[in-house]
């Protein structure tokens, strides 16, 4: 199995504070990992610093065997590494389907491209998607009026919409009712195995990424606790007494 | 409005240009005006309006094109209707050679540094303008004669400014009805997210600023040989009457949408000219009020307001129309 993702000896410090240190980690090709720790350890930091939000202090990034740690966000996401944000991040001002529209993959710019019309095919895929997640009702609606869970199941359409190679999804179930975190669950497995999207996935609600993920890594202060399979990782001493806590 | 009443309205409305000035020959140069002011607050809509980025600098490519033509007109020895095209063709080409230039250094500044950082641009031209004998100084530019018969200057320029503020309205237009509204309006909303989508912002935002330049650097040549008289700081870079008015007047007809900034350019236009003749002494103060009133009623601007009222008609769903 080929890592799609490696992460090597990452380091990174906000001045005296050091944020991630001696982190290394891996994403199999076509496998949904999950990173955990306490509120803290530098999880969403280990993304930031994976998608190019700021520079590494030293270590490396690798996806699909290219160096990546020195590119700016938004040639990352073009490679098809692509991330939602905690606080879910949508175009308010703009309906769900604009929402849509305007995020497939953006290949080198074209004068078509630019001023050009939206093709037929990607309203028709846009509108596959807002079915998919279960919007397509809201299609018309302005983004910016949904719930807060359909605000994160939008933008997990417009992540798909992408067509990442690789996503990174921070806690993409906090903030929603559990009926919803169920079809969720059951969306995010159906994007792994259907369309082949590789997932690393940032969650507290540890049934979920228990249920999800095929291999934990735990972080705390910044390093790299524990790593392993979720049954592993749930009687792990260390996890338990940093993060899981007795019971 | 249903599929034949709008191109009823656009052609009644083409009609009702074209004739002003037979039908109102005493104000040609006042209804020139404003086209020019229309010019103003659409293009000033582009980036302010649609993209979210205030700006208070682009004064500066209208100045710049104005310069610029008028440069031509003097030196490059054509006659005065070739040298007035090409140098309203070398003016809009210089604006945007402008606009891409310090759009990659400005542009990166986000929010409130972007208006600020601007603000400086319209003031350091008219410094700068204002100390370059080449190109008159302070003392300033007289345009060339305008050959014609008398009266009809001012039925060309009308004519002129027109045919220029129909070309930014149709061209953004065509532009808004694509993909290229929806990547500004998405950097409005939430540059961050696009980045992180990978969208080319920088490339996005820089023809953004590149298109309101290229307009701007047309009708500044219009407007300077129109009023005949080129001041760096009274008339080229005028920021603190053009500079301000251009988001006042988007701002006032709604800014993010097309009509907005045409209908806040005609109101206030109208009502400025009103107030200068019948309440001269105040009629800075009654503008101050009527703006004080609107920004407290209209906080969303005119068509903003018409937008909240009637969302169905901006093609705005407010139930879900699940089908």
């Amino acid at each position: 199995m080929t890592a799609i993702l490696e992460v090597e000896h990452l380091h990174k410090a906000f001045g005296g504070v050091v944020a991630n240190q001696d982190v290394s980690l891996q994403v199999p090709e076509g496998k949904v990992i999950g990173l955990i720790g306490p509120n803290g350890s530098g999880k969403t930091t280990l993304f930031n610093s994976i998608v190019g939000q700021h520079p590494i202090d030293s270590g490396a990034v690798r996806f699909r065997g290219r160096e990546i740690s020195r590119l700016r966000v938004p040639a990352i996401a073009r490679l098809g590494l692509l991330r939602t944000f905690q606080q879910t991040r949508i175009y308010g001002g703009m309906s769900c389907m604009q929402n849509m529209e305007i995020s497939p993959p953006h290949g080198s710019p074209t004068p078509r491209s630019l001023f050009g019309h939206i093709p037929a095919e990607v309203s028709a895929k846009a509108e596959e998607l807002l079915q998919f997640v279960g919007l397509y009702a809201k299609r018309h609606l302005l983004a910016g009026d949904l719930s807060f869970g359909q605000q994160k199941l939008l933008e997990f359409a417009m992540a798909l919409m992408n067509e990442p190679t690789l996503l990174l999804l921070d806690e993409p179930t906090a903030g929603i009712n559990p009926t919803l975190i169920n079809g969720l669950i059951d969306r995010l497995r159906r994007a792994n195995e259907e369309m082949g999207v590789s997932l690393l996935i940032i969650e507290h609600n540890m049934s979920v990424i228990m249920n999800l993920a095929e291999y934990l890594y735990c972080l705390a202060h910044g390093e790299l606790l524990a790593e392993g399979e979720p049954e592993a990782i749930r009687s792990d001493q260390r996890v338990i007494d940093a993060y899981l806590g007795g019971h | 409005m249903s599929a034949y009443r709008k191109p009823l309205f656009y052609l009644a409305l083409l009609a009702l240009a074209l004739a002003a000035p037979y039908l109102a020959p005493a104000i040609r140069t006042q209804m020139s005006f404003l086209w020019v002011m229309i010019v103003f607050a659409l293009t000033w809509d582009v980036l302010g309006g649609q993209m979210g980025y205030n700006s208070f600098g682009n004064v500066l490519f209208f100045g710049v094109g104005m310069y610029t033509c008028a440069m031509v007109q003097q030196h490059a020895g054509l006659g005065y209707y070739p040298g007035l095209f090409v140098g309203m063709a070398a003016g809009g080409a210089m604006s945007v050679g402008f606009a891409v230039a310090l759009g990659w250094g400005i542009l990166g500044l986000r929010g409130h540094y972007f208006a600020i950082g601007t603000l400086g641009l319209g003031i350091a031209a008219a410094e700068f303008a204002g100390g370059w004998d080449y190109i008159g100084a302070g003392s300033g530019l007289v345009t060339p004669l305008y050959p014609g018969v008398v009266g009809a200057r001012e039925t060309f320029f009308y004519y002129l400014c027109f045919a220029v503020a129909a070309a930014t309205f149709l061209t953004l237009r065509w532009v808004y009805a694509g993909r290229f509204r929806l990547a500004i309006n998405a950097i409005r909303d939430d540059e961050d997210k696009a980045e992180a989508m990978g969208l080319h912002t920088t490339l996005y935002k820089t023809v953004a600023w590149s298109i309101a330049a290229l307009f701007l650097g047309l009708i500044g040549p219009v407007a300077g040989n129109l009023i005949g008289f080129i001041d760096p700081r009274d008339v080229a870079f005028a920021s603190s009457s053009y500079g301000v008015w251009m988001l006042l007047m988007a701002i006032l007809g709604g800014k993010g949408t097309l009509w907005g900034p045409v209908v806040g350019a005609a109101v206030f236009h109208i009502t400025q000219e009103l107030f200068w003749t019948y309440l001269l002494g105040w009629q800075r103060v009654a503008l101050g009020l009527l703006i004080m009133l609107i920004v407290v009623f209209f906080p969303m601007g005119i068509m903003g307001w018409a937008r909240e009222r009637w969302p169905e008609r901006f093609g705005q769903r407010v139930d879900e129309g699940a089908k």
